[in-house]
């Protein structure tokens, strides 16, 4: 029984940096361009990349990522292409965990989809819209096939379900910055900063992660400095909804990987974090 | 069964609730929270502040003095002779929503959810509409509690209901068209969880329906349910018995399980609920969930959805903006599945057909989505014959519709107007008197289209 996101956070963090975790959305602009961009992404300097699941009523996220996602859900981009993708960033040396509202998977068939999922090499699911109470066939599930599951704290989360949550949580648990959907923001906030720590108090063992707002370098380097991991989203699908492809995948990539080491030319601070 | 630990000593009587949801808001394996953490404490602030609020003589006055004053409750039953001659000729009661200030039964769940808000100190409300009856709903009540009210609206349903967006703007609401996904009902309810995620600090978010997560489901049927706490009453009054059946449409299911619950115990009545079957079931094209949908979760609740084999949602289809809609609140869904409810589609053909009949054997317009239960009346009367007695809820007013309708009948402003099917049924109706049969053939009719 073994964690792979546990272990990849972990050697980031041997590393003195937190880890960086790319979410593409499999089928934008068509599902070999998603491969591409993920395996670039990866190439670049990202540890994990949350490998996402396109649905037609993406309650939690911004218009950005929306604009992407229906445009794979029209062209019925499905779990297969998913599961293809699982195993090109496996291939590539990144961790993939799948993103994914929870309808699809259900629909998938929630078995056959961790069985399915363990065999291409994934490590666990983050489930947006699962909450654990809710999680009891998924729980059993990734149990069974060894997976992770990530689950959500947010800044409106009392103590009693942090805890609760990250008891649920394997691989880590992520921590949404603020109060909203997805989407690039100016600044991420000190509410994410507060977020982290009351969860680590929730459980001292568990990894933290933040999403929601982080865009480039210097916000990722100001995360990495109390996060375990940095979650970013929006800025990559921006990347491609703009057309600079792989190259922007890529350059964006190298730019939040410096971020994660703690180097923040913006405000000079360069020292590698301990 | 018995209320009386909920009852404050010397106050109205509070209605005993089903034996369902449970605590955590499930009826059966339907219903829940599958909503991102981020509103969890929302939803357990609102399910704590309105069952503390429920069993409060202070807002139980409050609120039946709304209704009487207010929205003009009780709202009346009348009986429809002469539409009933088209529904072989079985007695037809409607419950009159459609009298209700504001013209629908939304009125009913909105004033109560208006109530809790000021309770539970927010200062702005956001609602999603469809035929924009909730929209207009939520607007009123903002307006006369002084509330900020902002309504998201499918860019589509604010063209086929412009005069409702026009009674939101004059009451002070501001409108935003959605224009992502179908751009109608599903992708207004999106956007506006999206606005709560964002603002619940000082927003509360009036859902329309019995849908989306716990409490929505149970607290929207509670303020729902005194159109058949009414009716059970005025039609036990007026016939010294209970009727055979109670009709009603299904969008999310509000004005449905507002009329059904207060007969859910009586064994003997028939519940059905009519479904839009848009041009027919087997076209792809309706919004009948139960009948075409399967179990799944959309919008916060697990429940009958229209899905394809990935779990995207399917666009639904019907000539009924507030039908128009790809899921169904869970307590329908339970329902079907014990068995005590049956569900029916309607085409867009057989509602428009008993809607130019109301019109034209009673005076009375109804909703399109109302009209979907007429035309459900009219094929269960013929089924079960004279001696039934059937109660329908008349769940709103046409004015909404008269564009969508006087372009279905084709009533433009030339001279010369073909009346269409039913609108030439001046003769007093008479069992062979339905002789469209193809447009009223029975509820099988969207699979044999
Ligand atoms: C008059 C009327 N009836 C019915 C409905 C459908 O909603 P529900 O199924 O929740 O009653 C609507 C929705 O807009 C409506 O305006």
């Amino acid at each position: 029984m073994s964690s792979q996101l546990a272990e990849r956070i972990g050697t980031a963090k041997a590393e003195g940096r937190a880890a960086l975790i790319a979410y593409v959305p499999v089928g934008y602009p068509d599902v070999e361009g998603s491969i591409a961009a993920m395996v670039a992404a990866v190439e670049a300097g990202a540890d994990v990349v949350e490998v996402g699941v396109p649905y037609s009523d993406p309650g939690m996220d911004g218009p950005v990522i929306q604009q992407a996602v229906d445009v794979a859900v029209r062209a019925g981009v499905g779990m297969t292409d998913v599961l293809r993708a699982v195993e090109a960033v496996a291939a590539a040396g990144a961790v993939p965990v799948v993103m994914s509202y929870w309808n699809p998977i259900e629909r998938y068939g929630v078995p056959r989809f961790a069985t399915d999922l363990a065999a291409a090499g994934g490590a666990g699911a983050i489930t947006p819209d699962l909450i654990p109470d809710e999680a009891a066939a998924w729980l059993g599930a990734a149990e069974g096939a060894d997976l992770d599951r990530v689950f959500l704290v947010a800044p409106s989360s009392t103590e009693a379900r942090l805890r609760s949550t990250t008891a649920a949580c394997r691989g880590f648990v992520y921590a949404a910055s603020t109060m909203g959907v997805t989407g690039t923001r100016a600044t991420v906030g000190d509410a994410a900063e507060k977020l982290v720590a009351r969860t680590r108090e929730a459980r001292p063992d568990l990894a933290v992660c933040v999403g929601l707002g982080v865009s480039n370098g210097h916000q990722a380097a100001e995360v990495a400095a109390f996060a375990d991991g940095v979650i970013v989203g929006s800025a990559y699908v921006r990347e491609l909804l703009e057309g600079r492809g792989t190259d922007g995948v890529r350059r964006l990539t190298e730019d939040l990987a410096r971020g994660v080491k703690g180097h923040n030319g913006h405000l000079g601070r360069s020292e590698g974090k301990a | 069964m018995t209320t009386s630990s909920l009852q404050p000593p010397g106050e109205r009587v509070l209605p005993a609730r089903p034996g369902w949801p449970d605590a955590t808001g499930h009826f059966g394996v339907f219903g829940g929270r599958f909503v991102p953490e981020a509103l969890i404490a929302a939803l357990d602030e609102l399910t704590e502040a309105y069952e503390a609020m429920r069993v409060d003589p202070a807002f139980l006055t409050e609120f039946d003095a709304l209704q009487r004053d207010y929205t003009g409750r009780p709202s009346p039953i009348t009986e429809v002779p002469r539409f009933a001659g088209h529904a072989g000729g079985a007695r037809i009661l409607l419950k009159r929503e459609d009298l209700n200030h504001t013209g629908s039964h939304k009125i009913n769940n909105v004033l109560g959810q208006a109530l809790l808000t000021k309770r539970i100190g927010k200062t702005r409300v956001i609602a999603e509409t469809g035929a924009g009856q909730h929209g207009v709903a939520t607007a009123t009540a903002a307006a006369l509690m002084g509330l900020s009210c902002t309504v998201y609206m499918g860019e589509e349903d604010t063209r086929r209901q412009a005069l409702n967006v026009a009674r939101m703007r004059l009451l002070g609401a501001e409108v935003i068209p959605v224009t992502t996904g179908s751009r109608t009902l599903k992708d207004a309810i999106n956007e506006a969880f999206r606005d709560w995620v964002t603002n619940v600090e000082t927003t509360n978010y009036v859902f329309g329906t019995v849908a989306g997560p716990h409490p929505f489901p149970a607290m929207v049927r509670d303020f729902q349910r005194v159109i058949g706490d009414e009716a059970r009453a005025q039609v036990l009054e007026r016939e010294g018995r209970l009727p055979d059946a109670v009709l009603a449409c299904v969008g999310g299911g509000s004005n449905a399980i507002g009329i059904f619950t207060a007969f859910v115990p009586d064994d003997g009545v028939r519940l059905v609920g009519l479904e839009a079957g848009g041009d027919g079931v087997d076209t792809g094209r309706h919004a009948a969930t139960i009948t075409g949908g399967s179990p799944g979760v959309l919008h916060g609740a697990r429940s009958y959805l229209l899905q394809d084999d990935n779990g995207q949602t399917i666009e639904s289809h019907s000539i009924s903006a507030g039908l128009d809609y790809p899921g169904v609140g869970p307590e329908h869904s339970y329902l079907h599945d014990i068995g005590r409810a049956e569900y029916r589609p309607v085409t867009d053909a057989e509602a428009m057909e008993a809607f130019a009949l109301l019109c034209r054997t009673e005076g009375i317009i109804p909703a399109i989505e109302s009209a979907h239960a007429l035309a459900g009346a009219m094929v269960l009367g013929q089924e079960l014959g004279p001696e039934a007695l059937l109660l329908v809820n008349l769940s709103g007013r046409g004015d909404k519709d008269v564009e969508t309708a006087s372009r279905w009948f084709g009533l433009g402003d030339r001279e010369e107007v073909d009346p269409g099917p039913g609108l030439d049924t001046d003769q007093q109706p008479t069992e062979g008197a339905v002789t469209q049969g193809d447009a009223v053939a029975g509820p099988d009719a969207g699979e044999s289209a």
